[in-house]
């Protein structure tokens, strides 16, 4: 499903670099659930961030449903994440000025389904994560664990491969927390393949594997 | 780039950020481009308005829609009569009226002069002949009295002298042009046309912006004929009114085809129009549409300044969208399509406030200017051509700094990274 080759990401700081991954390969395959963990700085999110071709490494092959991704240019990539990847992320990433029912049908007109099919399947999703009665609600009439769980919404409304999720539960508490990691094992066991970052060990065991990561390698 | 989806998408977007902004901001920004558009249009239309008002005092109160006048080389219109009676049965016209003309030379205060050598306060100018009622019915002259009475048919040794001719009106005080002074209506003058010389009475005194009339005495055509000795009722112009929604380069083509050319010259109002009048109307559209561009210009840069900041505050939503798949070039458009609301907004206020009460409040209430009473000229194609101006200059304005916020690396947008 997902292979990782040699991924090497190195930042700038003025004149000095910084190499934040330093050689990373990795496998996942379908419907897995992985838990990158890791202590902070560790490079987990960066990890996460080059697996979901969300930005360009220094060096590697990032190799997802058998395509290279290396050799993508910039629209195809996003086009590969429309059609292929969704994200869950720390602060949710909501569109403020819409609803929670258009955040989610977002993606799916942009993928060329109709209005009608799109509102239909992104409704069912927030049903999923039991907001089948706050559709019509803005972010800012939702609570933090509401708005992570819209965010799920939107992440799987797509059907996407691999769902990424970047500390899903870093700005929510326990109770949300807890609801959010429900709506995980949900998905894994209805086939979803997930990478999630945490650095929380009790929401780690959830996964099938955890990797560790420690100065931008994997150490376990 | 604009393909249907990308349109679709970006339509989406468009619409929602605008319905769910500040509606303040929205209202702001609508009214700055309502402002560009009047400065675009209104500017431009009062420069132009400003000759043209003046093109049409001249051609409704002097030339009227066909003026048929003397041949260059002679002082009247031979046959005069005869070409009379070709007019009167032409039924597309209206009213006509025939004008004698003459120079003179005028002197007032001669009873009060004590010494021979005081010099006389005299003025030279141009006499006209008039049948006070049909000149009145052609050209409504009797509404630039400003002082006494019109003339009518069976006035004896009365004129009416125009306002340059006396010196409380006159608007300069140039070396070699006089005025009469110490007149009003009931003071006698003298007047001197040829080697005549009669002494009349001032019955009025005529103000009018348009120059031939504020700049010539006039008096009942047929005292005038008797002081030039012209028993033959040949006149030197005529002004011609034609019925209303008829075409005057008809009538003047039905005089040319009648003969009237071989013995006067026949022009519509616009054929007689001077070269320089047309130069400066030309003029002022060039320097309309020169502060025109400085408005776009002021346009365009209000919206991208508006467009930047908002795609600079929204940057990390924008990172979202390219995040969640949204393609770059539904995000632009959807910058672009915000750009032409504001502008449409802007200019369809605009328009409406435009034709259906600043035109029409000028037209009934012209702006006083020293030589026109200007108008507001805004055709409705040369309108819609600067809304389409408008139109283009604020979708590029949108589109760059749109463009420069979306380039961004997605992540960094996402991250608020630099």
């Amino acid at each position: 499903m997902i292979e990782i080759k040699g991924l090497v990401k190195t930042f700038k700081d003025g004149e000095s670099e910084i190499q934040v991954l330093k050689g990373i390969d990795f496998k996942a395959k379908t419907g897995e659930f992985i838990a990158v963990m890791g202590r902070s700085g560790a490079g987990k999110s960066t990890l996460l961030y080059q697996m979901g071709l969300l930005d360009e490494p220094t060096a590697g092959e990032v190799i997802i449903d058998n395509k290279n991704t290396s050799s993508l240019t910039i629209e195809e990539k996003t086009f590969f994440r429309l059609s292929k990847l969704g994200y869950v992320f720390q602060d949710y990433a909501l569109l403020p000025e819409m609803t929670a029912l258009e955040n989610v049908a977002l993606p799916l007109l942009m993928k060329g389904v109709s209005e009608k099919e799109a509102y239909e399947k992104a409704s069912n999703s927030l049903i999923i994560v039991g907001l089948g009665k706050r559709l019509n609600n803005l972010p800012s009439k939702l609570s933090g664990g509401e708005q992570q769980r819209v965010s799920i919404a939107r992440a799987i409304a797509h059907e996407p491969k691999i769902l990424f999720a970047d500390e899903p539960t870093a700005n929510l508490d326990n109770e949300s927390s807890r609801v959010i990691m429900e709506i995980f094992k949900e998905l894994h066991k209805k086939g979803q393949t997930i990478i999630m970052v945490t650095h929380e060990v009790e929401y780690s065991k959830i996964a099938e594997r955890i990797i560790h990561l420690d100065d931008g390698r994997i150490v376990q | 780039m604009f393909s249907s989806l990308n349109l679709r998408i970006g339509f989406f977007l468009a619409k929602r950020q605008i319905k769910r902004s500040n509606p303040w901001t929205t209202v702001l920004i609508v009214f700055v481009m309502f402002f560009t558009f009047l400065n675009l249009v209104v500017v431009s239309g009062i420069l132009v308005g400003l000759i043209q008002g003046a093109i049409n005092e001249v051609h409704t109160y002097y030339t009227s829609d066909v003026i048929v006048s003397t041949l260059n080389n002679k002082t009247y219109i031979e046959n005069s009569p005869e070409v009379m009676g070709i007019i009167k049965n032409i039924p597309e016209v209206d009213k006509f009226s025939g004008r004698y003309l003459s120079s003179v030379t005028l002197e007032a205060n001669y009873k009060t002069r004590t010494n021979e050598k005081e010099k006389p306060n005299t003025a030279a100018g141009s006499i006209v002949g008039i049948d006070p009622i049909t000149e009145n019915e052609v050209t409504s002259l009797s509404k630039f009295v400003v002082e006494g009475e019109y003339l009518s048919r069976g006035d004896y040794d009365q004129v009416l002298l125009g306002a340059y001719l006396v010196k409380k009106y006159l608007p300069i005080d140039s070396p070699g042009f006089t005025a009469l002074d110490n007149i009003e209506p009931g003071t006698k003058i003298r007047i001197k046309v040829g080697e005549v010389e009669r002494e009349v009475t001032v019955k009025g005194i005529i103000k009018s912006k348009v120059d031939e009339l504020s700049m010539r005495v006039f008096m009942v055509d047929s005292q005038l004929r008797s002081m030039v000795g012209r028993s033959d009722y040949n006149v030197s112009e005529i002004p011609i009114k034609i019925k209303s929604g008829v075409d005057p380069a008809l009538v003047r083509d039905i005089l040319i085809k009648s003969g009237v050319d071989k013995v006067a010259k026949v022009q519509t109002f616009s054929d007689g129009e001077p070269k320089f009048i047309k130069d400066m109307k030309d003029t002022f559209a060039l320097l309309g549409n020169v502060l025109s561009s400085i408005g776009l210009v002021v346009a365009s840069i209000t919206i991208f300044i508006v467009i930047f900041i908002n795609a600079i505050t929204r940057r990390k939503y924008i990172g979202i969208l390219k995040g969640i798949g949204i393609s770059e070039q539904a995000i632009e458009i959807s910058y672009i399509l915000q750009s032409f609301f504001y502008a449409f907004c802007g200019s369809v206020i605009g328009i409406i406030i435009l034709y259906a009460f600043l035109q029409p409040a000028i037209a009934a209430h012209p702006i006083d200017f020293p030589f026109s009473d200007g108008i507001l000229v805004a055709p409705i194609g040369g309108t819609m051509l600067r809304v389409g101006l408008l139109m283009v200059t604020t979708i590029i304005a949108g589109f760059i700094p749109a463009r420069l916020v979306v380039r961004k690396n997605t992540l960094d947008s996402i991250l608020g990274r630099k």
